[in-house]
């Protein structure tokens, strides 16, 4: 068994308290515990990180690229859900 | 989309800055020269580490071991990010590092020049690590987003490697006459394999004008290589050494240093695999993938034990 039967794993890194888990990339291990040992000494050789998460990219769902443009449309024509849509007096304060 | 829909919807991208992500639709020259570049480059990073791996057991003191140890540690994680994004175009990892190892994949033909004296490892740095970097930081703006992130974690990364070697070849020039010898020796042979790092010259480039367009390339290999020259001209004046070129002089109308051409039989020769370590960097590439095969079978091993646990 060669490593390309490894499963690749995408790597998620909280670079600080309070911060999301952000993707950082991928890489290939056996398992999820060498998955971590993994990412921790490839993407966090400079106190980048102190949380990791790994994902099997196979569980990975994401929207057809192809349809975005149709799947996303619904909030590009909502311009009233910001609030520059509305106009308030020069004089108004606070808002 | 039709066919021609979606390369006017690509190119509208290209035009925009917008990056290219893995899933969208690209052409597949676009495709095929990325995986080239790429992959070329994650073998550039890993057998990068040959030379320099070969002086940490006998690197002078414990801080300059510790320090390179570092180094080459930060290229094997480089050539793994380079390999990830090969991935996201689809192409198949064993397959990328078996194209290496069969010879039918190139790398950086720096790497096939040997490390002889521990001043060549500062010279590395300096040179070689400063001539990718600037090659580096121009690819932060390609136009493939999964390339350009890693450049950019890269170049992060690499400015120490040009640092370290800069301030060890200082330590030598500031040394004995005979290590200060050393080190000019180490700057004759390393500077035009470093200059041949950019490339052949743009009229002779095959792939060049096609990557501009697709700003895969954002500069040119001879704009690169003058930056390159530029920069690292008044650093040799620092360290009190002579760069091996006697038509190497400013040239106050262009606002750049000339010098003179770069000896391409020599280039063209390494690049067929006539350099002089080309047949032992691969023997060595070679040798370490199928010696490091039962790490790989135990790491399998222990994962199927430690599943068996959790079921169990």
């Amino acid at each position: 068994m060669s490593n390309s039967d490894w499963p690749l794993w995408e790597v998620f890194i909280r670079s600080k308290q309070g911060l999301n888990h952000k993707h950082v990339g991928s890489l290939r291990a056996p398992d999820a515990t060498l998955a971590l040992e993994n990412a921790r000494d490839v993407y966090t050789r400079r106190s980048e990180g102190i949380s990791i998460w790994v994902v099997e990219s196979a569980h990975i769902h994401a929207t057809d690229i192809d349809q975005a443009d149709a799947f996303f449309e619904p909030s590009d024509t909502k311009i009233y859900r910001h609030p520059t849509f509305y106009e308030v007096p020069d004089g108004v304060k606070h808002m | 989309m039709t066919q021609a829909e979606h390369e006017r919807h690509f190119n509208d991208k290209i035009a925009k800055e917008i990056k290219i992500e893995p899933n969208d639709w690209m052409p597949d020259e676009y495709r095929q020269t990325l995986i080239r570049q790429i992959s070329q480059h994650a073998h550039s990073e890993v057998v990068g580490m040959l030379p320099e791996g070969n002086w940490i057991t006998r690197a002078p003191n414990l801080r300059r071991k510790a320090v390179l140890l570092a180094k080459v540690q930060d290229e094997a994680g480089h050539g793994l990010y380079l390999y990830s994004a090969t991935e996201t175009l689809g192409a198949d990892r064993e397959q990328t590092i078996d194209d290496l190892h069969t010879g039918k994949a190139k790398y950086s033909s720096i790497f096939n020049y040997p490390a002889l004296t521990w001043a060549d490892i500062g010279a590395i740095g300096w040179l070689v690590d400063g001539a990718a970097i600037m090659n580096q930081v121009a690819l932060c703006r390609t136009s493939y987003g999964p390339y350009a992130r890693a450049m950019v974690k890269i170049c992060k990364e690499e400015s120490f490697h040009q640092r370290q070697g800069y301030e060890s070849l200082m330590k030598l020039c500031n040394g004995t006459p005979q290590q200060k010898a050393m080190a000019q020796d180490a700057l004759n042979r390393f500077w035009w394999p470093a200059l041949m790092m950019f490339g052949p010259n743009d009229a002779e480039s095959t792939h060049s004008e096609q990557s501009i367009a697709w700003k895969i390339k954002r500069f040119t290999n001879d704009e690169l290589r003058q930056s390159f020259v530029d920069a690292t001209v008044p650093q040799a004046e620092i360290l009190g050494l002579t760069i091996p070129d006697e038509n190497l002089k400013w040239n106050e109308e262009r606002g750049h240093y000339d010098f003179s051409e770069i000896n391409w039989d020599e280039f063209w020769q390494v690049v067929k695999g006539n350099g002089p370590c080309n047949k032992e960097r691969l023997a060595a590439r070679i040798k370490a993938k199928e010696e490091g095969l039962w790490v790989r079978e135990a790491a399998n091993a222990f994962a199927k034990k430690r599943a068996m646990k959790k079921s169990a």
